[in-house]
């Protein structure tokens, strides 16, 4: 096992934040969905009961989202010391931002939307909602932008000590990149929302309980849910996947166990990379794909890995590949079962097709896995640099914090976090169980 | 520039302890203010709607140090590793347990979080304190501009130094008597019946002590770090700091004698708030103090971003402070008043 302090660094922040961010894609997600509701509660009051429900939802899993968001700001000064003397000129700005613009609005405004609303009235507590939707949605924009730096830097110039500084603000905050990532993060959260939306829909429709919320349920989820799947595919997920090609190559050429260059390029639906013999073991392929996806045209060029020094290379190119595969696997997966759905519910029968509902019941950790395996394909695609091009991920870690402090630091998130997902499923799982209803009934 | 972000952040950062201060404060005190279960919630009322924004304060400070200093954060925050873990795991326990508490109606579910948020909030106070302690007593920095401090080495406040040693936890101690004062005055004027009459109980003799380590903790500061207080007398705003910290201090003793509640706790604020300001203002520019040998100290000078950077961020922090301002101020609006015995669904 590698003892040297970058490989537990790196473990811990992968470890907290693909924890931490199971808990904002639904914030997010469901922070629109509840918006929608409270607007569809204006013509049908009985939305607002729904509303009421998922803001109970959604108030125990942003609280999650909150203690276990602030060590993933703390640990860019704690273990990435190196990485935020050398950008924090950059980066520093948006990560401040996000405080400012996002973490006030958001946590002001949380308690009076989850317990307020008698005090706020119905106007007062829509504004609410929407107070938690642009704050959610900004603070996404910000650590968006912030990662998109190290993904394709812009807007920065080197410091005769060897550190960036900012150097065009505009350039910096409308990245390219983060505005592709953002477009297909954000209806990745829709999704993630929807699903688990239309998940409970599904059970208590299967449960014979709350029927005609159920149904709501079942319909904003199935409809939000075929909407935000295709986006995330097409055009988001399409125009993030050309950005790669365009700008890293060598990542693309990873996600895709591609070794060899050249035009008409295959894409990969199942194979397994081989780093030793530098090829992909047992492939099924579809000619041509690969070079269209990326480049719009079958006769594009994709290089493959050999095409770079080795040194080059994603460290981990088997992890890579099967976090893209399982991200695009998944996606394709969910286009079609939400299709399957909104049919059924076009034709009224989506009620009373037992095998359709118990899909979506289980289906909700699907959304989870793919954005979880999408942000993996990121990070691992950016490797072996911390910021591309510039900082090489081994230069990032803090000179003088040891390896066995950050393995103790990093069991110690492990035991803690795994105290809270048992604490969180059991109060998540016993609003569910409760259900509809008032809230007095659920927490008397 | 640099003088005007290194304010910043100090305004900020004081912010955080005299906002945040307050429900630390309630939520070392509440086990023992408030006894019964409906007491207890009341307590949370008065915090609940406000905790999550006030930590907000640490984020935001803790931002506006990473782009107008990024050096300086760096390298406090790989210096302090495992300090900084400990609070991390203290602000998760205490965001959980204010959260998580109501939901069941249970007493030994709810006992058990009364006693997180005690204990997280107490060694907050103490581990904040401690932090304080440590940037004045200095910090084994290297000429490669890093450092690592162990836990503890022999608790002697002098080279080779650890994170606690007598005078950091005497800092630490300070604290948590600062802002326990500071919760049980909130207390007071948020709630009423029992709850404030034993908030009041337990703030008369806190002032009194305080009022006594006080000058005892400036005494220790003046013995680890004899050269800050030349630079406080030389420096205006440092004296405006104590001023108003001696103000503060009279005014609680004073509204606290003629039941004036909000004055009491504003007293508070202004002996909390004096008392950073005039430190930080006595150390400037120096932002991480290098012993045994001065001349590796960071100053905001040396940390700071360039001036095309500070500018920008000073762009973006002039309308995003003001925001921030508006919604603490709607936010006591909306709750304002005392906050009586809570109703079920209706509050923490």
């Amino acid at each position: 096992m590698p003892t040297d302090a970058l490989f537990w660094h790196r473990l811990q922040f992968a470890f907290t934040i693909v924890y931490h961010y199971l808990f904002p894609q639904l914030t997010m997600g469901l922070a629109l969905l509840i918006v929608v509701m409270k607007s569809l509660a204006r013509r049908e009051p009985a939305w607002n009961e729904a509303a009421r429900f998922w803001i109970r939802i959604f108030g125990i899993n942003f609280a999650v989202g909150v203690v276990t968001g602030v060590p993933m700001e703390f640990q860019f000064g704690t273990n990435w010391a190196a990485f935020s003397q050398f950008a924090g000129k950059v980066v520093g700005h948006t990560l401040a931002m996000e405080g400012l613009f996002a973490f006030f609005l958001e946590s002001s405004f949380l308690a009076l939307l989850v317990w307020g609303e008698r005090r706020l009235g119905p106007r007062g507590h829509t504004l609410a909602a929407w107070a938690l939707f642009v704050g959610s949605w900004l603070s996404g924009y910000f650590i968006i932008a912030t990662n998109s730096f190290m993904q394709h830097p812009v807007g920065h110039a080197m410091l005769p000590d060897g550190t960036l500084r900012l150097v065009d603000f505009g350039a910096f905050v409308l990245n390219p990149w983060a505005l592709a990532a953002y477009a297909h993060n954000m209806t990745a959260t829709v999704v993630t929302g929807s699903f688990v939306v239309a998940a409970v829909g599904a059970y208590y429709t299967l449960q014979g309980r709350h029927a005609a919320q159920a149904r709501r349920f079942l319909r904003l989820g199935v409809i939000a849910g075929l909407i935000a799947a295709v986006v995330v595919a097409f055009p988001t997920g399409d125009h993030q996947a050309k950005m790669v090609a365009r700008h890293q190559p060598a990542g693309l050429a990873a996600m895709e166990g591609r070794f060899a260059s050249g035009p008409m390029a295959e894409i990969t639906l199942i194979g397994q990379p081989n780093r030793r013999e530098r090829r992909l073991d047992n492939p099924i392929k579809v000619p041509g794909m690969l070079s269209f996806l990326a480049f719009g045209t079958f006769h594009g060029n994709v290089p493959g890995l050999l095409e770079f020094p080795e040194a080059d290379w994603p460290d981990n190119i088997e992890l890579l590949y099967y976090a893209f595969h399982v991200m695009a696997g998944l996606g394709t997966l969910m286009i079609a079962l939400m299709a399957l759905a909104t049919l059924a519910l076009l034709r009224r029968r989506l009620e009373r097709s037992r095998r359709l509902l118990w899909a979506l019941m289980l289906a909700f950790p699907f959304p989870y896995i793919a954005t979880t395996a999408g942000w993996m394909t990121t990070e691992l695609g950016r490797q072996p640099w911390l910021v591309y091009g510039l900082l090489r991920t081994a230069q990032g870690a803090s000179p003088t914090v040891h390896s066995g402090t950050v393995l103790f630091t990093l069991i110690g998130f492990c035991g803690l976090y795994l105290v809270l997902g048992i604490l969180f499923l059991f109060l998540i799982g016993r609003e569910i169980a409760h259900g509809l209803g008032s809230a007095e009934a659920a927490h008397g | 520039m640099v003088e005007l972000w290194y304010g910043i952040v100090a305004l900020m950062l004081t912010l955080y302890v005299v906002l945040d201060g307050f429900d630390l404060g309630a939520g070392m005190l509440h086990v023992v203010v408030a006894r019964t279960d409906a007491e207890r919630r009341q307590v949370l009322a008065a915090i609940g709607p406000y905790w999550d924004g006030n930590e907000v304060w640490l984020l935001a400070a803790g931002g506006a140090l990473f782009v107008a200093f990024p050096k300086a954060l760096a390298a406090g925050l790989s210096g302090f590793y495992l300090a900084i873990m400990l609070v991390l795991w203290c602000l998760l326990l205490r965001g959980i347990s204010i959260e998580f508490r109501s939901h069941i109606r249970d007493h030994m579910w709810r006992g058990f979080w009364d006693g997180v948020l005690a204990l997280a909030s107490g060694l907050l106070a103490l581990f904040f304190g401690a932090a304080l302690g440590n940037l004045l007593r200095g910090l084994p920095l290297g000429p490669d501009g890093w450092f690592g401090l162990a836990l503890f080495t022999d608790f002697l406040a002098r080279p080779p130094v650890g994170i606690l040693d007598w005078y950091t936890v005497l800092v630490g101690a300070f604290a948590v008597l600062a802002l326990a004062l500071h919760g049980a005055l909130y207390l007071a004027w948020r709630t009423d019946g029992a709850v404030r009459e034993r908030s009041l109980a337990i703030a008369r003799p806190a002032a009194w002590i305080a009022v006594i380590a006080w000058p005892l903790v400036t005494w220790a500061t003046v013995a680890v770090h004899p050269a800050m207080f030349e630079t406080f007398a030389r420096r205006p705003l440092a004296w405006l700091g104590a001023v108003l910290a001696l103000a503060g201090a009279a005014a609680i003793g004073l509204s606290l004698r003629r039941g004036r509640d909000l004055a009491a706790f504003l007293g508070s604020s202004g002996f909390i708030a004096g008392l950073l300001v005039a430190t930080a203002a006595s150390l400037f520019p120096v932002m991480l103090r290098a012993v045994p040998d001065a001349a590796l100290s960071i100053t905001a000078y040396a940390a700071s971003n360039d001036a095309y950077g500070l500018r920008v961020a000073l762009g973006w922090w002039s309308v995003g402070f003001p925001l921030a301002i508006a919604y603490l101020v709607l936010l006591f609006r909306l709750h304002r008043g005392r906050a009586a015995a809570a109703r079920d669904g209706e509050g923490y």
